[in-house]
């Protein structure tokens, strides 16, 4: 068997900021942003789209990045979690997670604010019902979902305003 | 695990896609990615050659043709699911796109890929076998159409031969007033589905049953209708005995059978599932039940 | 005893979460190391053969393959070919511990049998691939109850033992208890095998630092210094040439709460190599050699008085615990001594047989063998209500250990030999008040209408008691820097839990400073020599225990000091916001950075009178004793009859977890307690064929709950401080599983009352409970 180590040319914007990268063809999308780009937020949990913890924005959308091959990202945008604070100050998400105890070891947490950033997106108003339907696409095995929902709650809230 | 060795390929347009297709040993299609990635990362499936086909914007759309509506092979799932089309016309398929996986899978899962991958109560592939659906399959020179029943052909394979690429599937919505209904057992929300069923109903002006479909999903090795139940409905009104009763017949078949889920169960799920798909049906096709 | 004011008990907001929540976290594959080399592991694919000759040449020629390990290879670089045994000597043989990579014979499928380190995974994988390894397949044992017959094949056939160990646990007079019942009920109950699941799952980095000589060791684990400490005396090394760095940890359950082979080869390789090499497990490895726990078979009876009061408990219980047993039998003791749990149990006598079986080691998972002691207990007591035609809660009533008999001593020993002594405890306030909460009248209404509706609504609830704060101590060290930061060096470890807020908080309050000037570091064994780790809900309170004395003394010292400075009484002075000074004489206090400067002396200087150099104290909180939380959940489920899918519908739960240091943080890991317990209760189930094969290896097989599963979860505290630590604290990290799955299946016959369904089976799948009500011709 011989081994393929041929690469393909990638030119990719993450975060705003536009990478021009040589890939190895078998390499995943998720594998590519945390070794090649030392983006080590987004977090490989089972490797078959099942846990969430690879959840990025693709050209806005959601996607598992274990389930692409970095190829494949040639000529998107995407949003990791490094993404997602602007300027130092945190998303509304994120500061709502850390004021509502959204999360406990933190590794499934970058999939899940990805997600739910997708999901404020949106609609401006989700039920807790909708927030977990969401959430149901992630595994996160310390926290129960509880307070994750609450934090989404709140950070919709926020982002909505005060009322008039 | 990490990928065994391969090589990529990124096709442009369909003409390339198919002389790839054609011309490359040990090739597989890589669609939506949601089945076949998994697969490629256990090792499970270690082809030579990837074609990508995301590029394929000709194979991404839904539109009507004539008195079908086609949707092409690339159509994302989530496309499907916000579509005002599929929701006027194809009201049942929109209902159980909700139920194929989660939000984040539906966003790069395709119909085509769904289709092709053939799990035995894969919704889509339900859906398909209930629509009499029709595919579009390519090769390089050719387009040939092939109905559900000859294209699934057994327990996760298609009739796709070599070089082909299924590229479009046809169904043809029902009149406007048509009932319909659609249920599943899952363990969670969003798992593959042990026991599916789709129900299409319409009902005369004297309000009996002159059409109806029902296909199951996850009974045998692909989604099939039941004609013989369908048969028993016709000429009566959809009364909750006669529901009963066809829904008993659905299991006539030698049905699937593992540790998870053994053929007792999915008989029992299969007819319980049935009733109730046929109620909905029925209450939807302006049946008083 | 201190009791909680201002810092300690409030809601703080946890200092780790900027990071994590911005993606700065560092998990071991986070950690950058150019020129790293990576592993992978050729795994038993039989449940049990015979190892004959295993041919790498392939393996090793591949471009990128650095080095290949067998068992002999790898022999040569350690001092033992077996882990070394982490339990008293001469309670199990040494061959209870597994190799670090077997030479002749494996037992059980995932073992890891060689070893590939490559320039990158891909490599190591696709050259794992081309090692071919002659097995010859030798009869398996799966079901533990086979080890109890004389003529099952063995588990180990280099190790001919059948079971780990047999033992009693008994006290007062069964055999009269049963000659006396009123009513005598009996269970046969079985817990299927799950496993931990972190998201994380395990890894080790180690890098052979040639400059400072000492192998740098990170490694996503629950036990710093037990890792480093097994290290050395595997590779040879002394104490001061490695050092064990735990970064974050995604979660851990038990899955990192030992020392994996794994653990050991990476390190050997990388010390052989002089190059840094890292271990990465995917899931599917979880799946087949992290530990596994649950797996067990209990036949007991319970005898009664015409009350419904327990007279005794007798019967057997079989545990598997796979085919290595290297935290020796702490989960079936545990499960063992739970049962009578928190209620009065004047006999009992349990036969316990620990099998050895052809799949993965057990060790504990959250629980840690008391939600099947649970389990069985509750189901017990239901079966005497019913029996008794007595209210399910009423026979709890008449059962628990009343709060003024606590301390309460059992006739029972924990494993270090000591009493198991209740400390503190109120078990009918908190059933009393949960049921109060679900608002029973109100439920039953409910339930006589949807029955009639054909729905099928059920209530359940379950008591617990979970033993918390394992000893013998945790070590805590605070110190005062000369920039007045406060440092607080534990061996304790964060796996998610908000360990090092909740130490932040003690250590605050204690010495008088604010939350933000304090750094925790934990797990890094260059900072503390002695450290236990993170299980058995114990860090609060070990230490927690031991940085509350610490910075009660770096305080006294402090104060001394201080007063010496401005010529005052110590008794007259106090440390707010870092700063010593008598009550309403901020302006003329002294800084905490002062006086650590003091102490940190000018050479030929004066010297602070009387005083040890340093503002810094050590302390080992010793601790035999286990601090008791107690527990009462109340479920509510709806059952579809047609289907046998069962829907939680409501979940209250209070929780006694003595003082509270943080309440934000206890909930939260009560509601991922009773989540893993839903898991537990419903979904998992770790499948193996009759060959031993495990069956569901992916998380599509293997199911976790998602939030669609989960309804809002109500938790309601209460505090009864402990007597055995200073701060009256109790564990919280594990108590959320224990009642649960009984919660689950009381509420389940519950809803089918009338029909004489019996839940014996944990999980209670929809496959399992329609079996159930077709046979009992429901509708």
């Amino acid at each position: 068997m011989s081994i393929s180590l041929s690469h393909i040319a990638v030119r990719v914007e993450i975060n705003g900021k536009l990478y021009d990268r040589e890939v190895e063809h078998r390499q995943t999308l998720a594998d590519f942003l945390r070794e090649n780009l030392s983006l080590t937020g987004t977090h490989v949990g089972c490797e078959q789209g099942v846990c969430g913890s690879c959840t990025v924005l693709v050209d806005g959308i959601s996607a598992r990045a274990c389930l692409m091959l970095a190829a494949q990202a040639d000529s998107t945008k995407i949003t990791t979690v490094e993404g997602l604070a602007c300027n130092g100050a945190l998303h509304p998400l994120q500061q709502a997670f850390w004021d509502k105890h959204g999360l406990q070891c933190g590794f499934c947490t970058p999939g899940i604010l990805i997600s739910l950033v997708e999901l404020l997106q949106a609609d401006a108003q989700p039920s807790e019902a909708q927030i977990r339907e969401v959430l149901s696409g992630h595994l996160c095995r310390c926290t129960g979902y509880q307070n994750i929902v609450a934090a989404a709650l709140e950070a919709a809230a926020q982002m909505r305003g005060p009322a008039p | 695990m990490k990928l065994a060795p391969v090589t990529y390929h990124r096709a442009n347009a369909l003409d390339e896609a198919l002389h790839l297709l054609s011309d490359t040993p040990d090739a597989m299609v890589l669609a939506g990615g949601q089945s076949l990635m998994p697969m490629l990362n256990l090792r499970l499936a270690a082809p030579a050659h990837l074609i990508d086909i995301n590029r394929l914007v000709e194979l991404d759309h839904i539109r009507e043709e004539g008195d079908f509506i086609s949707m092409g092979a690339m159509t994302r799932q989530r496309t499907i699911e916000f579509s005002d089309l599929v929701a006027a016309k194809l009201p049942l398929l929109a209902l159980a796109i909700r139920h194929v996986g989660h939000r984040q899978t539906r966003n790069r899962g395709t119909i085509g890929g769904s289709l092709c991958n053939l799990d035995p109560a894969a919704e889509l592939a339900l859906v398909t076998c209930l629509y009499d659906g029709v595919m579009v399959v390519d090769r390089v020179g050719r387009s040939r159409c092939v109905t559900m029943s000859e294209f699934a052909v057994g327990f996760m394979s298609t009739a796709l031969a070599a070089g082909e690429l299924l590229s479009a599937v046809r169904l043809t919505p029902w009149p406007k007033s048509h009932g319909y209904g659609f249920h599943e057992f899952a363990r969670r929300k969003g798992d593959w589905a042990v026991v599916s069923v789709g129900v299409l109903m319409t009902l005369d002006a004297a309000g009996k049953v002159d059409r109806v479909a029902i296909a199951l999903g996850g009974i045998a090795s692909t989604p099939l209708r039941r004609p013989l139940a369908e048969a028993q409905l016709l000429g009566a009104a959809p009364q909750l005995d006669r529901l009963d009763a066809a829904a008993a017949m659905v299991d006539d078949i030698e049905v699937l059978d593992d540790a998870n889920a053994p053929a007792w169960y999915r008989r029992q799920l299969a007819r319980v599932l049935t009733r109730r798909a046929l109620v909905d049906a029925a209450r939807l096709a302006g049946a008083p039940l | 005893m201190t009791h909680p004011a201002q810092i300690v008990g409030r809601r703080a907001r946890r200092q780790e979460d900027p990071a994590l929540l911005q993606g700065a976290g560092r998990f071991v594959d986070d950690i950058p190391m150019p020129g790293a080399l990576h592993a992978a592991f050729v795994r038993s694919p039989l449940a049990h053969a015979r190892l004959g000759a295993i041919d790498i040449d392939a393996a090793l020629a591949l471009p990128g393959v650095v080095a290949c390990y067998t068992a002999s290879t790898m022999g040569g670089l350690l001092t033992q070919p077996r882990l070394p045994i982490a339990f008293p000597q001469g309670q199990l043989g040494p061959e209870a511990m597994p190799f670090v990579l077997p030479g002749s014979e494996t037992c059980y499928v995932g073992e890891a049998l060689v070893m590939i380190v490559a320039h990158s995974r891909s490599i190591a994988e696709d050259a794992a691939a081309l090692v071919d390894i002659d097995y010859e397949e030798l009869p398996a044992l799966i079901d533990c109850r086979e080890a109890l017959d004389p003529q099952s094949p063995l588990a180990c056939v280099a190790d001919p033992i059948q079971l780990f160990k047999r033992f009693k646990i008994a006290y007062g007079d069964a055999a009269q208890a049963f000659k006396d019942a009123h009513t005598v009920v009996k269970v046969e109950l079985r817990q299927h095998r799950g496993a931990a699941h972190p998201i994380e799952g395990r890894g080790i980095l180690v890098n052979p630092d040639q400059a400072t000589g000492t192998l740098t060791v990170w490694a996503s684990t629950q036990m710093s210094h037990e890792l480093a400490h097994t290290l050395c005396k595997m590779l040879g090394l002394p104490e001061t040439r490695v050092r064990v760095i735990a970064p974050d940890v995604g979660g851990a359950f038990g899955s990192k709460y030992l020392v994996y082979p794994e653990d050991v080869a990476i390190a050997a390789a990388a010390h052989a190599l002089r190059r840094p090499v890292k271990w990465i497990e995917d899931r599917r490895e979880h799946f087949l050699s992290a530990i596994q726990e649950r797996e067990q078979y209990w036949s007991v009876e319970a005898a009664v008085d015409s009350q419904g009061r327990l007279l005794g408990v007798r019967g057997q219980m079989v545990h598997d615990q796979g085919a290595f047993a290297p935290h020796s039998i702490n989960v079936p003791y545990n499960s063992a001594t739970s049962l009578p749990g928190p209620y009065i149990l004047p006999a009992y006598d349990l036969d316990v047989a620990v099998a050895r079986t052809n799949k993965v080691p057990v060790i504990p998972i959250r629980g840690a063998g008391y939600p099947q002691g649970c389990f069985t207990m509750e189901r017990l007591l239901d079966r005497v209500a019913d029996a008794l035609k007595l209210d399910r809660g009423e026979v709890r009533l008449r059962n628990y250990i009343p709060r003024d008999r606590m301390p309460y001593p059992t006739p029972m020993v924990n494993r270090a030999g000591a009493p198991i002594i209740y400390d503190s405890g109120d078990y009918a306030y908190c059933h009393e008040k949960a049921l109060a909460e679900a608002d029973l009248p109100g439920f039953r209404r409910r339930q006589a209408q949807a029955r009639s509706r054909g729905q099928y609504l059920g209530i359940g609830f379950a008591a617990a008691v979970k033993g918390t704060g394992r000893g013998p101590f945790e070590s805590g060290t605070v110190r005062v820097s000369h920039d007045g930061r406060v440092s607080v060096f534990t061996g304790a470890l964060a796996m998610g839990q908000g360990l090092a807020t909740a130490l932040g908080q003690i250590c605050a309050q204690g010495l008088g400073v604010g939350i933000e000037d304090v750094d925790v570091i934990c797990g890094d064994t260059s900072f503390v020599s002695l450290g236990m780790g993170g299980f058995a809900s114990r860090q609060t309170v070990t230490a927690g225990s031991s940085v509350h004395l610490a910075a009660l003394a770096v305080r006294e010292k402090a104060i001394k000091v201080a007063a010496q400075m401005l010529d005052e009484l110590p008794a007259k002075l106090t440390i707010e916001n870092g700063l010593i000074h008598t009550p309403g004489n901020a302006g003329s206090g002294v800084p905490l950075a002062d006086v650590a400067m003091r102490l940190r002396g000018l050479p030929g200087y004066a010297f602070p009178e009387g005083a040890e150099a340093g503002l810094e104290a050590t302390f080992h909180f010793r601790v035999d004793q286990l601090a008791y939380s107690n527990a009462f959940h109340v479920c509510e489920v709806e059952v579809d009859v047609e289907t046998g899918f069962i829907r939680l519908m409501r979940y209250i739960a209070i929780h006694d977890s003595g003082t509270l240091i943080n309440p934000m943080l206890v909930e939260g890991q009560i509601h991922g307690g009773i989540v893993h317990g839903i898991g537990n209760a419903l979904f998992e189930y770790m499948r193996y064929d009759e060959y031993g094969q495990p069956t569901t290896t992916t998380l599509a097989d293997y199911l976790l709950p998602t939030a669609t599963d989960i309804p809002h979860i109500e938790v309601l505290l209460h505090e009864s401080p402990s007597p055995v630590n200073p701060l009256g604290v109790k564990g919280a990290g594990e108590s959320g599983v224990l009642p649960v799955a009984s919660s689950i299946a009381s509420a389940i016959e519950d809803a089918l009352a009338g029909y004489g369904i019996r839940i014996d089976e944990v999980p209670i799948t929809p496959l399992r409970l329609l079996e159930l009500i077709n046979k009992a011709n429901v509708m």
